[in-house]
């Protein structure tokens, strides 16, 4: 392969990278983003990626129906959401303790009534093809893109938008930013952050749905392997801004295609240092990041705050 | 007092010992209690995959009158492993204990068995070493390098574009010497055909897997087939992508009706059978339980719709040259360095192929 087909493949592979894992990250931390704003964090969000796959899966095996998975899973995410909010306005309750113990609930859980939906095959949910004019199968390839990433990627612009220029918006910085001036407005903050951790589940959960029913597209055990503990690391590096949860999540699944890609064209040496590609990242971004105290000011004032 | 020893199960056994649990101690000495098997799995026992293969060789256990099975899934090469045995031990009175996965063994099982003296440990995969370890261990494994072979004399007559994909988890010996046979295979009727691998680095990342499978199409391999857990995301993915896809571990031929062409199957059974076998009259279990195609302990999976006939006719006669004891490395050859690496032609019994840790000529990639 001459020099320019070796970069070719290995950019195309990371285009096609970064459209195909993405989704995932990209659903989970706008789901965590909502919380955040709100003022709570769900570290649970693995949990709840883990058992909207599972969900996602069984459901679509059952009905025949991908895209019933797709609710059911938005559903089971919704349900853990609200277990977190209800569990966390109890007094003296701390929500990261009650995130991880749910992170472990969603797991176990999906882990139990999993078992029987390793084995079968369920639908899987249709994807566009928007690069088949081009003549270049590895780039037609690369640009079948599933329904799922332009919801995400819509959602992102808008959630920025509505963050910034609706009264919702307001209502969730409110509670997020300062508790006595949600109340001095008469606005139920325990109200407020339940709606935004439900909403934040019910995205988690259809984050494992495109997990489980598109790509890698089968339900097991390891099929997460961490990706929601790294999507809620994302807002922090994203600070808490969805639009830049977009870009983090191309960037993150780009990097993840730059191993394999790398080994495919014959460039072998190293592929544990290139594997890790991602983390090193993420760490030399947020290292630079951190610098300038951006990221502290971004940061939602009651999230600091120890109850 | 060591206190890092003193965990709550041995307080309990001494508790016992010096009869303060004497209930407990009646009724331990009650008689003959089934004889009873720890099997451990890394991952869940249906992945389609090597954890499948050996679930299913257990189930024959099962069936084996007096003997009562033990079994734990998911469970991870740390020492997690070990409070795993002491429990299958020292709660379920566990005599045998089948540790299936490779980082099991140093030094979680040989810590057990130093402790136990009185439990049997077998472990799949070769690392026993007579001088080393300790008598009540032992190691066991089917040489599925004989059925990766079968898979490379078959991809060999299929590929058109002489390339195929290798996604492999961790550079050990006996998935080195997979890839290898493989490429001999693929060698033996296409002088020119290479073989491209990926390492992932652990046995369960289906994203990686995924990702990897693309990459190698993308780069032009138009065969693809793995040493991974479980398979089941490689071939879904080579199905869609149009690929033709070798099985690995268990059978896969359901996931790819298109694409599939054969499989290398461990046969776990027939060993597992054979221990049940000695268990039953008594005796002691063999330390080393080595074999292939000769011995039955692998299998090829039925030709899928790729297999042309031609591949089919030269698997077959690859599989009559297993089962006659044939060489699979014939010497003298050179890893992918250029350093020459095989002097001689290797019997497929001998013990240099165990620690094979190069690759070979032709084939893309590195160990490290």
């Amino acid at each position: 392969m001459s020099d320019m087909a070796t970069l070719a493949t290995v950019l195309f592979a990371m285009i096609g990278g970064a459209i195909r894992v993405s989704t995932p990250f990209l659903f989970v931390s706008l789901g965590e983003c909502v919380t955040e704003k709100a003022g709570r964090i769900n570290l649970g969000l693995e949990g709840t990626l883990v058992l909207g796959a599972m969900a996602a899966y069984m459901v679509a095996y059952e009905t025949g129906d991908p895209w019933l998975g797709v609710l059911a899973a938005g559903c089971a995410g919704l349900i853990l959401g609200t277990m977190h909010a209800t569990l966390c306005s109890l007094p003296r309750v701390n929500d990261v303790a009650i995130g991880i113990a749910l992170m472990s609930f969603g797991t176990g859980l999906a882990f139990f009534f999993g078992k029987p939906y390793i084995q079968p095959q369920a639908p899987r949910l249709p994807s566009v093809e928007l690069g088949g004019w081009l003549g270049n199968p590895q780039l037609a390839e690369a640009l079948t893109v599933n329904p799922l990433f332009f919801i995400g990627v819509a959602l992102a612009f808008f959630l920025r938008w509505a963050f910034d220029n609706t009264r919702y918006g307001l209502l969730l910085r409110m509670a997020g930013d300062s508790v006595a001036a949600s109340r001095a407005m008469g606005v139920s903050v325990d109200g407020v952050r339940l709606a935004a951790t439900a909403a934040g589940g019910f995205l988690s959960g259809i984050g494992g749905a495109f997990l489980s029913l598109y790509y890698p597209g089968s339900w097991n055990e390891a099929l997460s392997s961490g990706q929601g503990l790294m999507a809620v690391a994302l807002v922090i590096f994203a600070r808490w801004d969805p639009q830049r949860c977009f870009y983090a999540a191309m960037l993150f699944g780009a990097a993840g295609a730059l191993g394999p890609a790398l080994q495919s064209v014959g460039i072998v040496k190293g592929y544990y240092f290139f594997n890790a590609a991602p983390y090193i990242l993420t760490l030399l971004i947020m290292i630079g990041a951190g610098r300038d105290g951006k990221a502290a000011r971004a940061m939602p004032s009651e999230l600091g705050v120890q109850r | 007092m060591d206190f890092d020893k003193l965990s709550r199960r041995t307080v309990l056994k001494s508790a016992a010992a010096t009869g303060l649990v004497s209930a407990l101690g009646a009724r331990a000495a009650q008689a003959q209690a089934p004889l009873v098997v720890g099997a451990i799995y890394v991952g869940p026992r249906d992945d389609f995959g090597y954890n499948q293969a050996h679930a299913i060789g257990i189930a024959e256990l099962k069936k084996v009158r007096g003997v009562k099975v033990v079994e734990e899934e998911n469970v991870p090469e740390t020492i997690a492993v070990q409070k795993t045995m002491e429990s299958m031990i020292q709660l379920d009175g566990a005599k045998l204990i089948v540790a299936t996965s490779f980082g099991y063994f140093d030094p979680h099982m040989l810590a057990m068995a130093a402790k136990f003296p009185q439990v049997e440990f077998r472990h799949a995969v070769g690392l026993w070493d007579e001088k080393k370890h300790p008598k009540n261990a032992g190691s066991y494994f089917g040489y599925l390098d004989q059925a990766h072979y079968v898979n490379g004399v078959a991809a060999g007559l299929v590929t058109k574009t002489k390339k195929i994909g290798f996604i492999a988890a961790k550079p050990i010996p006996s998935l080195l010497r997979n890839i290898n046979a493989v490429l001999v295979g693929a060698r033996k009727n296409t002088p020119d055909a290479t073989v491209t691998v990926i390492f992932t680095g652990d046995w369960s990342l289906p994203v990686r897997e995924a990702e990897a499978t693309n990459a190698l199409i993308d780069a032009g391999c138009d065969v693809i087939t793995c040493h991974v857990d479980s398979p089941k995301v490689v071939v879904q993915t080579a199905e869609r992508r149009g690929a033709m896809v070798l099985g690995h571990n268990a059978s896969q031929a359901s996931l790819a009706p298109r694409g599939f062409v054969t499989g290398a199957e461990y046969k776990w059974e027939t060993i597992y059978q054979g221990f049940a076998g000695n268990l039953a009259k008594g005796e002691k279990l063999p330390n080393w339980v080595r074999g292939g195609y000769d011995l039955d302990y692998v299998r090829n999976t039925a030709y899928g719709a790729a297999a042309t006939e031609p591949a089919r006719r030269a698997a077959d006669a690859a599989i009559a040259d297993m089962k006659a004891g044939k060489p699979i490395f014939v010497g003298p050859f050179k890893d992918n360095k250029g350093t020459v690496v095989g002097t001689k032609t290797y019997d497929n019994y001998a013990p240099e192929l165990e620690g094979m840790n190069y690759l070979i000529e032709g084939v893309v990639g590195s160990t490290s």
